[in-house]
């Protein structure tokens, strides 16, 4: 849902702007540039113009990368208070919340990778949005195993585990009792 | 995988109890007689009275010896009322009386009932005083008045009573008491207001003269004989009888009217020529004729005159002998039967007219299976021509009775099965492949309208003569009584052993005797005077590798007494065909079935003899090898309820006295529990059931798990004081206490003692998985009470840590010995309880997953489930609601009884005496048999059926449901296909 929503959709770019390497190289083989010509002012101008392009362009996509990585937050709190509403008892409805609460952030963790990449950019750095984002969904899950728990359908008892162990052999074999006659 | 089942198992049982906090198991009026049936018997006959005189219902009234008075209609043989008095209850005497009361005399002569003879309603009841045990005589005279009223004379428990026959009152009583006086018969000869009574006092013999009116003696006459009476009298005419002398060698003819008595002695070897032995006086009433018996010899002789002997004629071992039949003014019929190979033929003589030859003579052809004739009643009719016909009732070997006349059966009713011993059940055979494509056609056809009757039903279209179709359709559902086995388990046959030796099989479907089998080596013969069936046992179930073999029974019994040698019968449940038999040269005490079978898969079995040596059954060197692999870690235990000892033993090697071989083993006391005689004595005993299966060893409370104790070696020992084992009321609160013990067979080691004050006998218990139930009487609250005892292993209760679970590092599974001595915990907990039981029985499953439900055989002969919950000892009077959401009921003090809970409905089963339990293939479902003098079966589902649809689920309606959406999907999408194109074209 948040994934490509207020992004510019680019497909592609070519900068031909930004040939600064190229040129050092060729100046560094090359002639000098004429005096009194900076060059480097020239080249700042230009590439202050851009940079600063670059820079508004990059701001916003982190931005919008802190929006998309915070935005299980909300769900959280729409989760937890669906949880509580639900009750502990073992119905269709809590069961139903559980579930979805623990197929949303298992499905959101699956397209981590996907959500990010509208923001993916040298210059933005989205391993913390993806760490918090990840965290969050974490949580959201916890929150759903942990409802599980309170339902009694997670195998946390002893009781879990041997309730259906089938009782265990016994070594000595009896019989008798009132004789037949009697 | 096995935790997710068991989740969801559990998560659907949770739902199923937030549905239904308490469940009802009642079925519909129209549900009856789907998957129960009900037969009604009534016990071998054993006097018979007709009733044909006036026209209008033709009935026989008999008195059988499951103590049952019947009408029975002589046309067809259908019962048209029946009473079923008490175990204790003997019936003496019957007769009809006064042309519409049925008069019976029971208890040893001590009440005396009046019946009305069209309705079978009781007119009333008289009980009658005496002061010793006697012979007891019922005398119905047909002209005796009093005032208004009719009076019947009565003896017993040693006093003559005149009794009216309108309200039962006693009109005078005299006794007849003087020692080792015994009265042996009562005569009122016709017309006169003189009841005589006649009697021994050792070698003298005594008559009574007494006023009927008045009940005065009027004189008493006796006279010494020096040689002694055998004690049989023989009625002659009004002032004659005849007798034998203690040697059985001379006839004595007595006569004894007007005051003085006379003997007149006949030496039995001038009557009849080559006599040797002894003779005695073959029951009957023939008047002027005796009957003697001497080596299965039956000799008529005429009694013309005073000491006026003639024999008349000699039948070699007859059957039986009917009662005389006055036919017209002084003539007198009666029946001689006589046991041919396959057939019987029944002789009709004059008893007055010896010459004149056969009124009748018949050839009946017999099934063998019913045996020999034992009793025979006979009956008259007038025919078109106006000579008389004969009808006669037999009772044959196997307790049934037939009707014949003029010489065919014209019905038979197989009232063994009144008398059921023991019951085993067999699987049916498998079903075999290839049926014919003209069977698959009619039968689609059948089905297809079956199905449409149904959901016509089901849509409420179906007129009242289709609703009685599809009643009749579903009482006779060809699926449930086909000779094969069915994917439920629902089909089996249930083997029965009768107290006459013979074997039934029932099909479960509807109840039809499938084959029976009278077993030959149950018949008496010199080495077995007087065999007796004791036990069913399986023998061979076919499993795997051995299906194509019939699966067997083995049919215990003994040649009489205890110490008679054991019988052994092996029968074919398919073939219903006797494979083997043996004569043992042990007698039989106890029967272990082992947990083994050989590669035949026989169930190995050790037979305990009195003496305690063990012998194996299969004798086969691969049983023997098997058995000694298991030999040391088999024992056995003997409850000698009269000494009250429990005594535990172990096996050991060959016996050693003389004539044993290696199939026998020797017996060595390990331990015994005496209990104090003067203040405990054993009153119940209950052990679980050796082939029940139980699923789980835990038993989850509140997410905790408790290890249940499941030893099968453990009995249940109920004592009480010696008072309160009589009857209720015979002792006080203080006198009588209750102790229950829980007992390990192994080591002898008392597991559980507990002691209840107050209470007192009767006690019946039932144990299954780790708990016992049992019934008593509380004195002081004047009702019966239950209580349950359910054990848990403490030891085991260490093993909480889920790791070493979850890796299965534990040892649940690794196998227990009672010589662990593992420390037990005890939870219990008693209710009161309306209902006196006759028998309990607990419902058992294929896999033990579905909850328990106690069946309890109520006084009122019905049959009554009650779920184990009610018997839970956790129940508190206010449940946590995490208990309630488990389902745990809040604690009351009685147990309630559901109407709706009657597994029996409406019905009764006369008499009951047992229930069975059996499992079938759906773990849901159990099969119900109980039995009595009537037989009830029926399925039962302890906690509802969840895991099939029930046999009414309309398949019809689901297939149409399913067409009705494919074509509804097939419409729309050619609508919004159609919808889409016009679109385009816009």
């Amino acid at each position: 849902m948040e994934k490509g929503k207020g992004v510019v959709t680019r497909r592609w770019a070519i900068d031909f702007t930004d040939n600064s390497s190229s040129s050092s190289v060729s100046r560094s083989g090359g002639f000098d540039d004429p005096l009194g010509y900076s060059r480097s002012s020239q080249e700042q101008d230009d590439s202050t113009l851009s940079r600063q392009k670059k820079d508004a362009e990059a701001n916003w996509k982190s931005q919008k990368a802190w929006e998309v990585a915070q935005a299980p937050m909300k769900n959280l709190f729409m989760m937890g208070f669906m949880m509580w509403m639900a009750g502990t008892t073992v119905h269709l409805f809590s069961i139903g919340i559980t579930f979805s609460a623990l197929w949303q952030p298992i499905s959101a963790l699956q397209g981590v990778g996907k959500v990010f990449e509208p923001y993916k950019d040298s210059k933005v750095d989205t391993l913390m949005p993806k760490l918090v984002f990840i965290s969050l969904n974490l949580a959201g899950l916890a929150l759903g195993v942990w409802k599980l728990n309170t339902l009694g359908l997670l195998p946390t008892h002893a009781s879990d585990w041997v309730s259906s162990l089938s009782p265990a052999q016994e070594v000595e074999y009896s019989g008798g009792g009132i004789p037949l006659h009697y | 995988m096995k935790v997710t089942m068991a989740m969801v198992i559990r998560v659907f049982l949770l739902l199923l109890v937030s549905f239904y906090s308490i469940p009802s198991f009642a079925i519909y009026e129209d549900q009856v007689g789907l998957m129960d049936w009900h037969q009604q018997y009534i016990g071998k006959v054993k006097q018979a009275v007709f009733h044909t005189q006036k026209a209008g219902r033709k009935r026989v009234v008999v008195s059988t010896e499951e103590n049952a008075i019947a009408s029975l209609d002589l046309r067809r043989g259908d019962i048209f009322w029946r009473h079923v008095l008490g175990s204790g209850d003997v019936i003496d005497e019957l007769d009809i009386g006064f042309g519409k009361y049925v008069f019976s005399l029971s208890s040893g002569g001590s009440i005396l009932r009046a019946w009305n003879l069209p309705d079978g309603q009781m007119v009333w009841e008289s009980y009658l005083q005496g002061s010793m045990s006697s012979k007891s005589i019922l005398c119905v005279p047909s002209n005796l008045k009093y005032g208004k009223d009719n009076i019947i004379l009565v003896f017993g428990m040693g006093s003559l009573h005149a009794i009216s026959s309108i309200d039962g009152e006693v009109i005078w009583r005299r006794d007849l008491v003087a020692e080792s006086l015994e009265i042996k018969q009562v005569l009122q000869p016709h017309g006169s207001d003189v009841v005589y009574a006649i009697g021994f006092v050792g070698s003298e013999f005594v008559t009574y003269e007494i006023n009927a009116r008045s009940g005065e003696v009027l004189k008493r006459t006796s006279k010494t004989f020096p040689g002694g009476f055998s004690g049989e009298l023989s009625y002659v005419s009004n002032d004659m009888l005849v007798t034998l002398d203690t040697t059985g060698s001379t006839i004595i003819s007595i006569r004894f009217g007007d005051g003085q008595i006379s003997f007149h002695q006949t030496a039995i070897s001038d009557l009849i020529e080559n006599f040797s032995g002894m003779a005695s006086i073959f029951p009957s009433k023939l008047t002027s004729m005796v009957a003697l018996k001497f080596n299965s010899v039956i000799v008529f002789v005429r009694v013309t005159g005073f000491g006026e002997l003639e024999v008349v004629e000699k039948i070699d071992s007859p059957a039986a002998i009917s009662d005389p039949l006055s036919v017209s003014e002084g003539q007198q019929a009666f029946a001689v039967v006589q046991n041919g190979e396959s057939k019987i033929s029944i002789t009709v003589k004059q008893a007055n007219d010896w010459s004149s030859g056969n009124l009748l003579k018949e050839t009946i052809v017999m099934d063998q299976q019913r045996g020999n004739v034992e009793r025979v009643f006979i009956n008259s009719y007038i025919r078109t021509d106006r000579s008389y016909g004969f009808r006669a009732l037999i009772v044959m070997e196997d307790h049934s009775l037939l009707l014949l006349q003029q010489g065919e059966i014209v019905w038979s009713r197989d009232d063994g099965l009144a008398s059921i011993l023991d019951m085993t059940t067999s699987e049916l055979p498998v079903e075999k492949e290839g049926v014919s494509v003209a069977k698959v056609e009619h039968s689609l056809l059948e089905w297809l309208k079956g199905h449409l009757l149904k959901l016509k039903g089901t849509l409420m279209l179906a007129t009242p003569e289709d609703i009685v179709a599809i009643q009749g359709m579903r009482l006779k559902s060809s699926q449930k009584n086909k000779m094969t086995r069915d994917h439920n388990g629902f089909r089996k046959l249930l083997i029965v052993l009768t107290r006459a030796g013979k074997i039934f099989a029932l099909h479960t479907g509807d109840g039809r005797v499938v084959w029976s089998l009278l077993l030959p080596s149950f018949k008496k013969s010199e080495a077995c005077p007087n065999p007796t069936g004791l036990n069913l046992y399986q023998w061979q179930v076919p499993h795997h590798h051995a299906l194509d073999e019939n699966p067997s029974v083995l049919v215990v019994g003994s040649c009489g007494g205890s110490d008679a040698p054991g019988v052994l019968s092996f029968v074919d449940t398919h073939t219903g065909k006797e494979l083997d038999s043996l004569t043992l040269g042990h007698s039989i005490d106890h029967i272990i079935p082992l947990p083994v079978t050989d590669s035949t898969e026989q169930r190995l079995h050790l037979l305990l003899d009195r003496k305690g040596h063990a012998f194996l059954y299969p004798r086969t060197p691969e049983a023997l090898k098997l058995c000694q692999v298991e030999l040391p870690n088999i024992y056995w235990y003997l409850i000698e309820v009269d000494k009250d000892i429990i005594r535990g033993h172990t096996l050991r090697k060959t016996c050693n006295f003389e004539g044993a071989d290696e199939y026998c083993f020797d017996t060595r006391e390990l331990w015994s529990i005496v209990f104090p005689s003067d203040s405990e004595k054993i009153v119940a005993t209950a052990t679980r059931n050796l082939n029940e299966v139980v699923h789980t060893q835990a038993k989850v409370a509140d997410h905790d798990a408790m290890y249940k104790y499941l030893s099968k070696n453990l009995i249940f020992v109920a004592t009480v004081s010696p008072k309160g084992a009589g009857e209720i009321g015979s002792a006080t609160p203080e006198e009588s206490s209750l102790v229950v013990y829980l007992i390990d067979t192994i080591t002898g080691r008392i597991l559980h003692r507990v002691s209840h004050h107050a209470a007192q006998a009767p006690v019946h218990a039932v144990f299954s998985e780790n708990w016992v139930i049992y019934h008593y009487f509380n004195l002081r609250a004047h009702r019966y009470e239950m209580s349950v005892i359910e054990i848990y292993d403490q030891s085991r209760a260490e093993n909480k840590d889920i790791w070493k679970l979850i890796l299965g590092k534990h040892d649940l599974s690794s196998p227990i010995s009672s010589y662990s001595r593992p420390e037990v915990m005890v939870k219990s907990q008693s209710y009161y309880f309306t209902h006196s039981v006759k028998t309990m029985a607990v419902s058992s499953t294929a896999k033990g997953i579905t909850s328990k439900q106690i069946l309890i055989g109520t006084i009122g002969d019905q049959v009554l489930a009650l779920d184990k919950r009610f018997l839970d000892p956790r129940r508190t009077p206010n449940p946590t609601p995490a208990e309630r959401e488990e389902g745990l009921i809040p604690l009351t003090d009685a147990l309630p009884i559901i109407p709706q809970s009657f597994v029996t409905h409406s019905l009764l089963v006369e008499g009951l005496r047992g229930i069975v339990t059996i499992p079938t293939k759906l773990e849901s479902t159990s099969l119900v048999f109980s039995y009595g003098v009537d037989l009830f079966f029926t399925r039962i589902a302890p906690s509802r059926i969840y895991d099939s649809l029930t046999d009414d689920f309309s398949y019809a309606l689901l297939l149409l449901t399913i067409v009705a959406l494919i074509a509804a999907i097939f419409v729309t999408w050619v609508m919004s296909e159609k919808k889409e194109l016009n679109e385009k074209w816009r």
